[in-house]
């Protein structure tokens, strides 16, 4: 049999494992420019599905999402995250692209807003796949690839939410007594090996907010910065903080106008 | 159903780099389900194979190692750009998926 073509050797094969090996600072390295490498971020594979399901008919209303405005006007997504969190005239409040996601998907498709907060993140550990509203918010975010971040900020509300946003990183709270700044507002701070953002610090937020939403290697699924605001009051010891709630667009207003003219990198991919 | 493939190829000089990304669970199979405390069944990708204009060039026997959603990467000496790459994979329950791309 002819064999005119060969694999240039097992060393070529490149498998992603469920974690790194050998942990020497090369294979380090190594692992880091994998995790950098676009062709090689499952991210993309949400944003696909999120793409599908953005255009398909459903809800009760039998409506797709492509009607949906994001504050660049009804159906235009190029650039509208890059330009969010953002006062919304319909609801009379500031939104982030998660919480604009759930209003469209109530007013445009019909959907129950209580009932899709019920399941809005996918359960790592039941390994599940991602839930709808992370699909959407993936594919949607991947419009603004490239783009500066922006958040517009002339509207009271806009700036109110920027304020409160910061008051909230500052207070303390929960059994722990813990608040965002304990963990978030000081260079070389760590959990473990992992290095955590200092949102004072340009490059650090930037780094940070430009990579969202982003792909997380153990969880198997792509997370937005909604996931991101739960998962930090749920390692506080928190209630669960609501889904696109005041606090959490706040929050997020806040910390997007501290990475504000970074350049969106996506989809993010993360340990 | 299976979900879609992504696949690259591109040229760089006479080797063509060829990354694949695949939906799937891939349940090890000793993972137990918190509410049932029964074992969750395993569920992943057992064989992947690829050719370029019809030729197998790679062909892999995958286990429950492998993480979700897993990229396949590799480098193939020969092919011109505008061949044809084809993947597919089949799971240990049967399910199949095929996907393919032209090297750019």
């Amino acid at each position: 049999m002819k064999r005119n073509l060969t694999v240039t050797g097992m060393a070529a094969v490149v498998l992603s494992l469920a974690a790194p090996l050998a942990m020497g600072e090369v294979s380090v390295e190594e692992y880091r420019a994998m995790l950098a490498d676009k062709d090689a971020n499952p991210g993309f594979l949400v944003i696909d599905q999120g793409e599908v399901l953005f255009k398909t008919k459903r809800g009760p209303k039998n409506a797709t999402l492509e009607k949906c405005d994001f504050g660049l006007g009804a159906g235009k997504l190029k650039g509208a995250y890059a330009q969010m969190p953002r006062y919304f005239k319909d609801t009379k409040r500031v939104q982030d692209l998660e919480s604009r996601l759930l209003t469209c998907m109530t007013t445009l498709q019909g959907f129950d807003a209580s009932e899709i907060k019920k399941k809005t993140f996918a359960d790592q550990r039941y390994n599940e796949t991602n839930t709808d509203i992370e699909m959407l918010a993936a594919y949607v975010a991947y419009q603004s690839n490239g783009m500066k971040i922006n958040p517009p900020l002339k509207h009271p509300a806009e700036k109110e939410a920027l304020k409160v946003g910061e008051a909230y990183f500052w207070n303390r709270q929960g059994p722990m007594d813990f608040s965002c700044a304990t963990c978030h507002a000081e260079d070389g701070k760590r959990v473990r090996l992992q290095s955590l953002v200092n949102v004072y610090n340009k490059n650090d937020v930037q780094a940070t907010m430009t990579t969202w939403p982003t792909y997380r290697v153990s969880h198997g699924v792509a997370r937005n910065m909604q996931h991101r605001m739960w998962d930090c009051h749920w390692q506080m010891r928190t209630p669960d903080i609501e889904f696109g709630s005041p606090a959490t667009t706040a929050l997020i207003s806040f910390l997007t106008h501290q990475a504000k003219g970074g350049t969106y990198d996506l989809p993010g991919m993360k340990r | 159903m299976a979900e879609p493939m992504r696949i690259r190829a591109t040229m760089a000089g006479d080797v063509a780099d060829v990354k694949v990304l695949m939906n799937h669970p891939m349940e090890t199979g000793l993972r137990k389900d918190a509410k049932t405390g029964q074992l969750v069944p395993a569920h992943f990708i057992q064989e992947v194979t690829a050719t370029v204009n019809g030729a197998t060039v790679l062909a892999a026997d995958l286990g429950t190692g492998v993480s979700k959603n897993p990229y396949l990467g590799f480098k193939v000496k020969g092919p011109k750009k505008g061949d044809k790459v084809v993947v597919n994979w089949a799971d240990n329950k049967g399910d199949k998926n095929t996907a393919e791309a032209i090297i750019g």
